[in-house]
């Protein structure tokens, strides 16, 4: 045994409950908290009022009401934050833990994160308004997770990765010290992958506004459900041809997005850093004042060690330890208990003949099946094979237009991405703005092209195709910055020793380091575009509705006037597209690049 | 020995599947019991399985047969008792130096009170106190060795697995931590009956333990065992010592009987070449020219180059098969071509190094008889991969032909060409 000593090694640190007087910055941020807290729960009140199919809620374009349509919009964004986060850590964990789910989920989540968001919408409505009936809470919910399902793929799958790529050694120590499942996972894997989800949410969050206008302003099967929100005010901004509101619009959003990213994000990036894994303490670490607020306070910082106590009971619950687990006690009892022979045989006997895998994919093959039959039934009394064929034309069109367009992007972006990337200082200024650029939604900016192409007279299916990129072409810009800053410093200098210029520089030097980011931000984008095609090759303005050919407008029209079968053979062509896209253009350049261009 | 063991390891076989038509053997039926008041030393090149055996004794690692025994009780996993410390330290940066030595204890249900108190005693025993609020990355090296080490005490263990855990450490810092566990294990403070260590530093074993257990290539695991009775602290100056520490030489690099032949090496196509490059293995005969082609002995050598026996042995061996150096009795000589090589210019030697490397490399001699067949002088390294894979695991089938590429490419033996993965005969234009 150790030999403890007990009375001169008291550990006074955050120990110390004593209340201590609470200072002038106690007041300040209990203000702040309850404030916030305030404002939530009124608004989170006011989602479940009740509501009746068919009844028309008024949307106000006065500017004094966008405050509360500011809060709802925001309000409905966290709560599918907040179920990401949820489905991530369950599904990202199963995914990392067990092969066999490995196999099942993350192909789907693959098919799921190409599915246009709309489409998620016209299929869950009906079943939210008839699960919830007579309350709001049924469009709510409908519009929550269609928010839900722009936001969670892309966190759940990092999650996933950064789960599976816990270094060895850490693993085999939660091993060798017997931490439970449960331990294991807070211990290690969530904060593990906490920089990487962290990013991810923030990009979910940014990413999630272009599609709160197509959730909230629900238009599926011929009703129209105006929820309370900034996406239903800009909706109806747009029906009336309203110019001024559209500026009160974006005014409201530009405070908004302002407000949680210093409220929220900037302080939980601040808390990130700790989780880093460099074994560097890096100095550029990122500020925020209310982190800085908050450490100026006496009694709310002994409330966070409350917080951190419950965490630590919430850790360590005692049915979640392993010596509970029945293997454990077996263990330390030394002695099998009698009927642990009989029940390993049967349970060698299933393993032996590979009984329960074998039996899972069984399951799993049967209801593949099952989905395949059920939806071939569905489509075949409904849609003709000429239907079919048409959708994949519309689908090669819309294909045609992504492209060109991200080939377009590139040539712009990615001189100056390199031009930026080059000068540091420049960068550190600039980022921020794109991450603002990249959170704009892009819609907001249609009426806008929409009154030129009516003004000038302009062709439709060429004009309103910049818009599906307007909102993703940061991502190539971002990834290029990233990629041209990351490239050395010694081999710029040798490169310029040398007197390399011009296009020998661009082919030997900078082409190469920054294709591996390049492509990252290209496949982003593209798969953005695809998504965003629902709303911008059918874009309206007053009484001017302007369609361009692709498949984008052809899903938006059937979910409008709740054709389902159209809806499903849209959706499921689009999903083969961005699928097979993926596989044949842009997974083999990433892997080309990665083998070809890394610089260690 | 009447001493009950707290340990045996009995008949343990384990295998890696690599490929589906072989398995990679790296622990053939080996045999160890683990006695109460010892230090067992397990020492032996990288690959030869003594970190592999350390994670079985632990739980870590299921043994393809063959069973451990703790306390007489089978161990089918991690079990209470048995602690380990790692070469990277392993410490979870995200929470503070307390809170890492806690985790072993969290895990057992421990309050958090006495968590507290036991933890900040191993601290204590440790050296660290004062650095309790700290982060891991505010310490250095051997300061986060010890937050490893008192996250291993606070469990109170039985036995102690130390895998490798100087080894990520400067000398000065390694040698003080040493000292410490050694005064650690005399005093009695803590309840461990045994320490088992990983090391591939032959200095190290001699210096801690009283048992050292010798492993050589793969098939046949424990090349030797051997008891250091030498009282601590030790001496490394002493001539026990030092002759302890050549015999340990002699026998890591004696060769396998059946490729013996007057101190150099034989091998096959399919053997698994040493992980050395060809810079490597110039750069040491340069080192060996000032020797003049004398015996030295290689203890001495280790020392002058400042090298460990994990980046030495692999070269040596390296040389040994193409016939630069005899070694012998843990010394080390230029051969004839050895001689002429040192002393030779750069074109010189590589025309030196093509004739030996086609000589006694089978491998190298059957790529370059290939490209010589073909029709326009060019194969797929695919080809040739799959011919070792035949005799190797498909990740050192991949090593050694990277091994060869590298001698072929500097011998201008044959060409390669990474981006479309060709071997050929023509040089690149």
């Amino acid at each position: 045994m150790l030999i403890y000593g007990v009375a001169n090694n008291t550990y006074h640190k955050n120990e110390n409950i004593g209340w201590s007087v609470p200072n002038y910055w106690d007041a300040v941020a209990l203000a702040l908290i309850v404030a916030i807290f305030a404002v939530l729960g009124w608004t989170a009140m006011q989602m479940a009022t009740p509501y009746n199919v068919g009844q028309a809620i008024p949307i106000s374009l006065s500017p004094r009401s966008l405050p509360v349509y500011a809060m709802r919009t925001v309000l409905r964004m966290f709560i599918a934050l907040f179920c990401s986060l949820i489905f991530t850590f369950v599904f990202g964990a199963v995914a990392a833990k067990n092969k066999k789910a490995e196999r099942i989920i993350i192909p789907l989540i693959d098919v799921l994160q190409s599915i246009p968001v709309l489409s998620f919408l016209s299929i869950s409505v009906a079943g939210f308004i008839l699960l919830f009936r007579g309350s709001l809470l049924g469009p709510e919910c409908a519009a929550i997770f269609a928010i839900f399902t722009s936001q969670v793929w892309n966190m759940t799958l990092s999650f996933y990765q950064s789960v599976k790529s816990v270094p060895k050694d850490l693993r085999e120590v939660t091993a060798i010290y017997q931490l439970s499942s449960w331990q294991k996972f807070w211990r290690l894997e969530v904060p593990y992958a906490m920089p990487g989800l962290l990013w991810n949410m923030m990009m979910s969050m940014s990413g999630s506004w272009f599609f709160v206008v197509a959730s909230e302003a629900i238009s599926v099967a011929n009703q129209h459900i105006n929820l309370p929100g900034i996406g239903s005010y800009i909706a109806v901004a747009i029906a009336h041809a309203d110019k001024t509101a559209i500026y009160y619009a974006i005014g409201a959003m530009l405070i908004v997005i302002l407000l949680y990213d210093q409220l929220l994000f900037r302080p939980l990036v601040q808390w990130s850093e700790k989780f880093k894994f460099d074994e560097v303490l890096d100095e550029r670490i990122s500020r925020s004042w209310v982190v800085n607020l908050f450490q100026r306070t006496r009694v709310l910082r002994q409330v966070s060690v409350l917080f951190y106590l419950l965490f630590d009971k919430f850790v360590n619950i005692n049915y979640l330890l392993k010596r509970h687990s029945s293997f454990f006690q077996h263990h330390l009892r030394g002695r099998q208990d009698p009927g642990a022979d009989k029940k390993k045989n049967l349970k060698y006997f299933f393993v032996k003949w590979k009984i329960i895998p074998l039996l899972g994919d069984l399951i799993v093959f049967a209801l593949f099946v099952m989905l395949l039959f059920y939806l071939w039934h569905f489509l075949v009394d409904f849609v003709t094979w000429h239907d079919v064929a048409r959708t994949f034309v519309l689908g090669s069109v819309t294909a045609l237009r992504v492209l060109v367009l991200i080939f377009l992007c590139s040539l712009i972006w990615v001189p100056v991405g390199v031009w930026i990337g080059f000068r540091p200082r420049l960068t550190e200024f600039i980022q921020p703005i794109i991450q603002f650029l990249a959170a704009f939604p892009a819609n907001l900016v249609f009426p806008i092209v929409a009154l030129w192409i009516v003004k000038y007279k302009l062709d439709v299916n060429i004009w309103t195709s910049p818009l599906m990129v307007l909102g993703t072409q940061w991502y190539i810009l971002f990834n290029v910055i990233a990629g041209a800053s990351a490239i050395p410093e010694e081999v710029r200098l040798v490169s310029k020793n040398l007197g390399v210029k011009g296009f020998v520089k661009w082919r030997r030097l900078i082409l190469p380091a920054i294709m591996p980011f390049f492509v990252t931000g290209a496949i982003t984008a593209a798969g953005g575009a695809w998504n965003a095609s629902i709303l911008a090759e059918a874009i309206n303005w007053g009484n001017i509705k302007l369609n361009a050919v692709g498949l984008g407008a052809y899903i938006t029209h059937y979910t409008r006037v709740g054709n389902f079968p159209h809806v499903i053979l849209g959706t499921a062509v689009m999903c083969l597209f961005v699928l097979v896209i993926n596989r044949i253009l842009w997974r083999p350049l990433y892997n080309l690049a990665i083998e070809r261009f890394k610089v260690n | 020995m009447e001493k009950k063991p707290l340990i045996v390891v009995e008949n343990v076989n384990k295998s890696f599947k690599k490929s589906d038509r072989q398995d990679h053997l790296v622990l053939n039926e080996l045999n160890l019991s683990l006695y109460s008041g010892e230090i067992v030393a397990l020492l032996g090149k990288s690959g030869s399985g003594k970190s592999t055996l350390l994670r079985i004794i632990g739980g870590l690692v299921k043994p393809t047969s063959g069973r451990v025994l703790h306390h007489d009780q089978e161990l089918i996993g991690p079990a209470p008792g048995l602690a380990m410390v790692f070469q990277s330290f392993a410490l979870m940066p995200w929470i503070t130096v307390l809170q890492n030595v806690e985790l072993g204890l969290e895990a057992q249900g421990v309050p958090k009170q006495e968590r507290r108190n036991r933890a900040l005693k191993a601290i204590d025993i440790v050296g660290l106190d004062g650095f309790e609020s700290a982060y891991p990355k505010e310490l250095s090296g051997g300061m986060r060795q010890r937050v490893g080490l008192a996250r291993a005490l606070v469990v109170d263990p039985e036995i102690l697995l130390m895998d490798e855990p100087f080894s990520a450490l400067d000398v000065l810092t390694a040698d003080n931590l040493r000292g410490d566990l050694i005064d650690l294990w005399q005093s009695e403070n803590t309840n461990i009956k045994n320490i088992v260590i990983v090391t591939h530093n032959i200095e190290e074993a001699v210096l801690l333990a009283d048992r050292i257990i010798v492993f050589g290539e793969s098939p046949k695991n424990i090349r030797a065992e051997l008891k250091v009775d030498v009282a601590h602290p030790r001496n490394e100056d002493d001539a026990k010592f030092r002759k302890l520490v050549d015999h340990i030489y002699t026998l890591m690099t004696m060769p396998d009987s059946e490729t013996i032949d007057f101190g150099y090496k034989i091998i096959d196509i399919g053997y698994r070449l040493p992980d050395v490059q060809a810079s490597e293995i110039t750069g040491f005969m340069d080192m060996m020219t000032e020797y003049k082609g004398a015996k030295v002995d290689l203890p001495e050598l280790a020392d002058e180059f400042t090298m460990g026996v994990d980046d030495l042995f692999p070269i040596i061996e390296a040389l040994q098969i193409l016939r630069f150096v005899h070694v012998s009795h843990g010394d080390i000589q230029l051969s004839q071509a050895g001689k002429l090589f040192a002393d030779a210019d750069i074109l010189k030697r590589k025309k030196v190094f093509a004739s030996h490397l086609i000589k006694h490399v089978p491998l190298a001699r059957h790529i370059r008889r290939v490209l010589d067949e073909r029709h326009g002088q060019r194969a797929s390294e695919e080809r040739f991969l799959r011919e070792l894979e035949d005799y190797l695991s498909e990740d050192a089938a991949e090593r050694v032909l990277e091994t060869v590429i590298d001698w072929g490419r500097y011998a201008e033996v044959f060409a390669y060409d990474y981006n479309n993965g060709q071997l050929s005969l023509e040089n690149p234009d």
